[in-house]
């Protein structure tokens, strides 16, 4: 079964990190992103732009409406996914939970329902 | 005959329920089939007799009833996934009812109930979720005694229970006792749920009497369970062994009018000898394990109070100490509280007044109502009655617990009445 790990964390402080503390981290994802590659979890995944690079796109009453960003004055920022394959919840927890920003931002766990393409 | 099947019902529903939960997949399916099947045995049994291993032809019985209904379903809408699930059923079918009772081993913990326990109080499920997942699937309870017990509106209670039985599967919470890496951690929660059930049937005095004591012999019997299924972990010992100390209480707790009689106020003829023994061996026992846990030393607190044959005969002084150990491994405000309670009555009054000064202003317990209650007790032993109803008015504004309130309302009374 496939999970969605969404990695929210605070593109702010990311943002002012200093340029040896984001290798560190950027070294860890890439060590951790070898690791369930060569494990069979690995499906997919990347890093998002920031949400300033975001637009909105709506369709009501068949006319489009297009608006800058995301405007939820949330303090975490969707910045970043996997795609993963694990056989239950716990181990797409337990793949969750070694992505380096679970230890300061938090990582949502959802499962993905399978559609056969048409 | 009826009644063979009704014990039978009480004895063998939980397992079977697990087993069948386990089988096929859908605690909503094997709940259903499950029922279906103890009606055809309420029909078959008293006229063929009782077969040899009436578990066994429970769960194939109502497995039988699970393909029947999968089929019939299957005929509507036949979906690949479908038709793979009645291949799988009717495999398990054509292998022998035995194989179908016996365990996988592979958590190597062999027995069903234990892992419904682990996935009803699976993390990822709202702990309100998991308190009502675990009385409705172990202990049975039907979803209206449930919502009863939690004073919310059935329709709530039932959506909290489909909600989270389809998180369960939709999200694929395995149904597994986890590996010993994590079963510390997991068992903390099962035996918190357990004990919140308990509570839920012991501190709440006003409601649905019958329903919320039964709540406790619940928590109790799945105590027992756990203990009987994890028999190396001291803490589960424990944990039964503060339920059954609680529980031996229960006929002195609240007087003819229903109003709560203090610890020191008891019958203790009205206590029950025969729990009270069964909980001083189980402490012993989890005492041994070292360090001692939480549910251990609050056992042992239980435990003196129940040695003492009248309140005054108390050891307070041996109180004390197990609060301040219980307040290393676990520390909290309320546990501090009840640390300042204890000295205030190994010491005195005034030591406890100390303590308690400490307290307030503590964000936890600034709507607690047992702290200004409390310190009413102490200012009312203290003799200093114009402070001590100031304490208990304070009290009084922050319970709306009926049983709470007519006591506080009662000493509030007494100390105007001195004042």
């Amino acid at each position: 079964m496939q999970y969605l790990l969404l990695i929210y964390g605070n593109e702010q402080s990311f943002g002012k990190m200093a340029n040896p503390e984001r290798d560190a981290i950027l070294q860890e994802y890439g060590d951790f992103t070898k690791s369930i590659a060569q494990s069979g979890h690995y499906r997919g995944g990347n890093e998002l732009a920031e949400t300033s690079t975001a637009t909105t796109v709506r369709v009501r009453d068949k006319k489009r409406l297009v608006t800058d960003g995301p405007f939820a004055e949330t303090k975490e920022q969707l910045g970043g996914y996997y795609l993963v394959e694990a056989k239950d919840l716990d181990e797409a927890i337990a793949l969750a939970a070694r992505i380096p920003s679970a230890r300061w931002g938090s990582i949502e766990v959802r499962p993905i329902i399978p559609h056969d393409m048409p | 005959m009826d009644t063979s099947v009704e014990r039978i019902y009480r004895e063998e529903s939980g397992r079977v329920l697990a087993t069948l939960i386990r089988l096929l997949g859908s605690f909503d399916v094997a709940e259903e089939v499950m029922q279906d099947a103890f009606a055809t045995a309420l029909e078959q049994w008293p006229r063929q007799g009782i077969p040899d291993n009436p578990r066994a032809w429970l769960v194939s019985t109502a497995h039988h009833k699970a393909v029947d209904r999968f089929r019939r379903e299957s005929c509507f809408n036949s979906k690949r996934e479908e038709l793979q699930k009645i291949a799988v059923l009717e495999q398990q079918l054509a292998e022998s009812e035995d194989n179908m009772l016996r365990q996988p081993a592979e958590d190597g913990i062999g027995d069903d109930r234990l892992r419904l326990i682990f996935t009803c109080c699976h993390p990822a499920l709202m702990l309100e979720a998991q308190v009502a997942l675990t009385l409705r699937t172990l202990c049975g309870l039907s979803t209206e005694e449930i919502a009863r017990a939690f004073l919310v509106p059935l329709a709530t209670m039932s959506q909290r229970l489909v909600r989270a039985k389809q998180k369960i599967r939709d999200a694929r919470i395995p149904y597994r006792v986890p590996p010993e890496g994590e079963l510390a951690a997991r068992l903390e929660a099962v035996m918190l749920v357990v004990y919140l059930v308990f509570n839920e049937g012991y501190s709440a005095i006003s409601g649905d009497a019958a329903v919320r004591r039964e709540l406790c012999s619940e928590a109790i019997r799945l105590g027992r369970l756990i203990r009987e299924l994890l028999p190396g972990q001291s803490e589960a010992g424990a944990l039964l062994a503060l339920m059954l100390l609680h529980h031996s209480r229960r006929s002195a707790r609240t007087d003819a009018r229903g109003e709560v009689v203090l610890l020191e106020e008891q019958d203790r003829s009205l206590w029950s000898q025969q729990e009270i023994r069964e909980g001083l061996g189980l402490v012993e026992s989890a005492l041994r394990g070292s360090p001692a846990g939480p549910y251990a030393l609050q056992a042992a607190i239980a435990a003196i109070h129940a040695q003492a044959a009248r309140a005054e005969e108390t050891d307070w002084k041996q109180i004390v100490l197990l609060y301040q150990a219980l307040l290393r491994v676990q520390p909290s405000p309320v546990v501090e509280l009840n640390h300042a309670a204890a000295v205030a009555m190994a010491i005195g009054p005034a030591e406890g007044l100390r303590l308690l000064d400490g307290l307030e202003g503590k964000q936890e317990l600034r709507e607690y109502y047992l702290l200004p209650a409390a310190r009413g007790d102490l200012l009312r032993r203290l003799r200093q009655w114009p402070e001590a109803a100031l304490a208990y008015r304070r009290a009084l504004a922050l319970t709306s617990n009926e049983a709470a309130r007519a006591f506080l309302s009662r000493r509030l009374a007494e100390m105007e009445a001195r004042a």
